[in-house]
């Protein structure tokens, strides 16, 4: 026994009821009150089988381990660097995890990764303290050299990559720039001027219109009128860094 | 004489005309603006984000910074000197621990979430109208909250019980009590209860009998200022 009181895929507010009856249980976002599940957070509810759970519309971005994210130097110290990762939170990157090559002992480590170099990097772990620690030894991972970032909500990050990075090719090939999609809302486009432009648009576009059906078709026609008519190549295989 | 009509012609028990919006600050990561009658409020949330100064920061929890503000020319004409007084500094501590009790801070150690509220025009209920667009702000930051915090002052008038003071009626010339409250309706708990003036144990009770119905009501009025930022011809995310 028990029934659902909020239709799927709407908004629901902290504190709102969402669902009565022991049949539900609480997921991520949601909180139960004697017969009542009740909302957590202001988000999109969710139904996974019986479990309810609330999908956040905003809120700065909170490190999860395997998360491939774009950080900032901040910090060099004796056995690694610091980063800056759009969040509450700095996070480390030690030598061991930085690369396989031999490095001596004092040696100098600005030569690997200098103060306000951005790298694609990858979270191995989150403590509960949140400290979190990070590793460029992967495919894809790497300094990045040129271009520009830009900061968007990280909870609209999925909506930019697309299903199968669809959303995000479809901006690659429109504008010919390389891009690189952060979990932490952190992008790197890298591209002629004027094109970087374009893309940075398409992007905010998707981030202001995420909630709104028929997204990909408006992008289509957005890049479309900027750039001409786009070609897709035949089959698109995904590249590992916008995962 | 006794006060049974309400200086702004309201119904006893009615309060002034309330406009709430969500996501008004694009700076921020969650904001509001809350207007009761011709007060109007604020809020803007920044956060988590790192705690300075260090002394302050908590690994077991994050912590609720809040800083109440009224603009200089927010009163009745007369300029206030801009920047915290007494009364704002108590009203900020106030304002933090009427909100504390919704939001759950265990998942930001050693961070901060800072609330600002300014209030650029005030005409009574100010600490109340500040905590309703806080709530908001705190909601639309994708804090993750219990509830939403509702908010409004009850009291007397000359023996009438009354919901929502305006300036007019706190400064009457008569006996006032001017009783702010924040209630947390899921739970049915007050998290904030202030008094200034006199009232009886069994008025007071009767009195928040009635601003039940009146947080009741306010806090459809937050939901759906929230809701209202995210409705586009009823389509959804991803």
């Amino acid at each position: 026994m028990g029934n659902l009181l909020v239709e799927e895929r709407t908004v629901v507010v902290p504190g709102e009821k969402i669902a009565e009856g022991l049949d539900y249980l609480p997921a991520n976002g949601a909180y139960r009150k004697d017969d009542f599940i009740l909302a957590g957070r202001l988000g999109l509810l969710i139904m996974d089988g019986r479990a309810v759970k609330i999908i956040p519309l905003s809120g700065r971005y909170m490190p999860k381990r395997n998360d491939v994210i774009i950080g900032k130097v901040i910090d060099v110290t004796i056995s690694g660097w610091r980063f800056e990762i759009n969040c509450a939170y700095s996070a480390m990157l030690s030598m061991k995890d930085a690369t396989s090559d031999f490095i001596a002992r004092g040696a100098d480590l600005t030569q690997f990764f200098n103060l306000d170099d951005m790298v694609v990097v990858k979270i191995v772990n989150v403590t509960s303290q949140k400290l979190v620690d990070l590793t460029t030894k992967g495919p894809g991972l790497r300094k990045l050299y040129g271009g520009r970032i830009v900061l968007v909500n990280c909870n609209k990050v999925p909506r930019i990559i697309g299903k199968q990075g669809s959303m995000v090719s479809l901006i690659k090939n429109a504008t010919g720039c390389k891009i690189i999609v952060g979990q932490n809302g952190a992008i790197w486009i890298d591209g002629e001027p004027k094109n970087e432009v374009i893309a940075i648009e398409a992007i905010r576009k998707i981030e202001q219109e995420s909630h709104i059906s028929g997204l990909t078709d408006r992008v289509t026609e957005y890049l479309e009128s900027k750039c001409g008519k786009i070609q897709m190549p035949a089959q698109e295989e995904q590249p590992q860094e916008e995962q | 004489m006794a006060y049974t009509k309400r200086l702004d012609g309201r119904k006893q028990k009615e309060f002034r005309q309330i406009t709430a919006k969500a996501g008004v600050i694009k700076n921020a990561d969650g904001s509001a603006y809350f207007k009761i009658g011709n007060t109007v409020a604020y809020a803007a949330v920044y956060g988590p984000r790192e705690l300075h100064p260090k002394f302050m920061q908590d690994p077991s929890t994050g912590i609720l910074r809040c800083n109440y503000n009224m603009m200089p020319f927010a009163g009745m004409g007369n300029r206030v000197r801009p920047g915290q007084n007494r009364r704002a500094k108590e009203i900020s501590m106030v304002t933090q621990k009427a909100l504390l009790p919704v939001v759950d801070l265990k998942e930001f150690p050693n961070a901060v979430i800072d609330v600002f509220v300014e209030l650029p025009q005030t005409d009574a209920g100010s600490r109340c109208a500040g905590i309703c667009a806080a709530s908001i702000a705190l909601a639309d930051a994708g804090i993750p909250m219990k509830d939403l915090v509702s908010a409004v002052s009850v009291g007397t008038v000359d023996g009438t019980i009354v919901v929502d003071l305006d300036y007019g009626e706190e400064a009457y010339d008569g006996s006032v009590a001017d009783i702010p409250i924040a209630y947390i309706p899921s739970t049915e708990e007050i998290s904030l209860l202030q008094m200034d003036g006199e009232i009886t144990k069994e008025t007071l009770l009767e009195a928040l009998e009635i601003g039940k119905i009146a947080w009741h009501e306010i806090i459809e009025i937050q939901k759906n200022a929230l809701k209202e930022k995210y409705k586009v011809s009823g389509e959804e995310n991803e």
